[in-house]
């Protein structure tokens, strides 16, 4: 039996459809969750998909983060579920608690639209593991509010801990500090990244097919935990 | 009955935390030709009607939780006149 994935869907969302997908292309199921829900569906893990949730009123993910749906991913989350936040998952995921530092502005202004090249730092996630250390892979990065920050102390154990996951391998387009990417929660369970995984999984439709690798690593995770 | 009161929350980017909105004001202000403004901060200024019973330690929590961000924000909760008195009615 192959394993449920969760993809949550807000009012907002644009990319819940893509990260479906994603999920059936490394051979999971994808399981469709709304904001409204309070039952994980029992799901093996969960994908907080990109998008605009609720306009991105107050602060992107703000309001998203303080959904129902929520209450129970970030109990699941604290129990070991492994949760991906991409782009605007990411935001709500660091406005839940669930990852550390914050998402602003970027610092030129502009909404960034194009393909990026990411270096995987720490392939040992539960959502890295199909990589190794310093592997680079190629998506989209379609932001306007992607630039990574944290105070000193909070990004000094990020990078102690090996919790900064994906970095930019070029100068940070949107300023992040340290160019961060994406990072993880302490135990590597919760992952997030501003740029695009779920769409670059086919070479059709996108730049590489290096984003399924994200996918794949955490199903055959919870296929051999099974 | 309970009155309500004016609550304002204010709230700011930290100032160590890059803000391109209020540089790029900022830099407006220059073709207005006025010299002399250093910095420009944007934020966000939120009015609150709310319940004289509603204790600071929650106006606080509100403030801390919901309207800002304490990664990147710091914010300013004062409580102001009152607006309507029930009892008056």
């Amino acid at each position: 039996m192959s394993a449920r994935v969760g993809v949550i869907t807000f009012p907002g969302t644009l990319d819940d459809v893509d990260a479906a997908r994603a999920v059936r292309y490394a051979g999971g199921e994808a399981v469709s969750l709304w904001h409204r829900d309070t039952d994980l569906q029992g799901v093996d893990a969960v994908v907080v998909p990109g998008g605009f949730s609720y306009g991105d009123y107050l602060r992107a993910g703000a309001i998203a983060a303080r959904s129902p749906v929520m209450g129970p991913v970030v109990e699941a989350a604290d129990r070991g579920l492994p949760v991906l936040g991409i782009c605007n998952g990411f935001q709500i995921l660091c406005e839940a608690g669930l990852l550390p530092g914050a998402l602003v502005r970027n610092s030129g202004l502009r909404f960034i639209c194009r393909e990026i090249r990411l270096r995987v730092e720490n392939a040992g996630t539960a959502w890295t593991a199909d990589f190794t250390d310093g592997a680079e892979i190629t998506v989209p990065l379609k932001s306007g509010e992607g630039r990574f920050v944290a105070d000193d102390e909070a990004l000094a154990r990020l990078e102690g801990e090996g919790q900064v996951v994906f970095r930019y391998a070029e100068p940070a387009p949107n300023g992040a500090l340290h160019d961060i990417a994406g990072v993880s929660s302490a135990d590597g369970r919760v992952v997030g990244l501003m740029p695009h995984p779920e769409h670059a999984i086919d070479a059709l439709t996108g730049p590489s097919t290096d984003g399924l690798g994200l996918f794949s690593s955490v199903l055959a995770r919870l296929t051999a935990a099974a | 009955m309970v009155g309500v009161a004016r609550v304002i929350v204010d709230v700011l980017p930290k100032a160590e935390i890059l803000d391109p909105q209020g540089q790029a004001v900022a830099r407006a202000m220059g073709r207005l030709g006025v010299t002399g403004v250093a910095d420009v901060r944007q934020g966000k200024h939120f009015v609150l009607e709310v319940d004289d019973d509603v204790s600071d330690a929650e106006l606080e929590r509100i403030a801390g939780t919901l309207l800002a961000n304490p990664v990147m924000e710091e914010w300013v909760v004062r409580r102001g006149s009152t607006v309507s008195d029930g009892a008056q009615a």
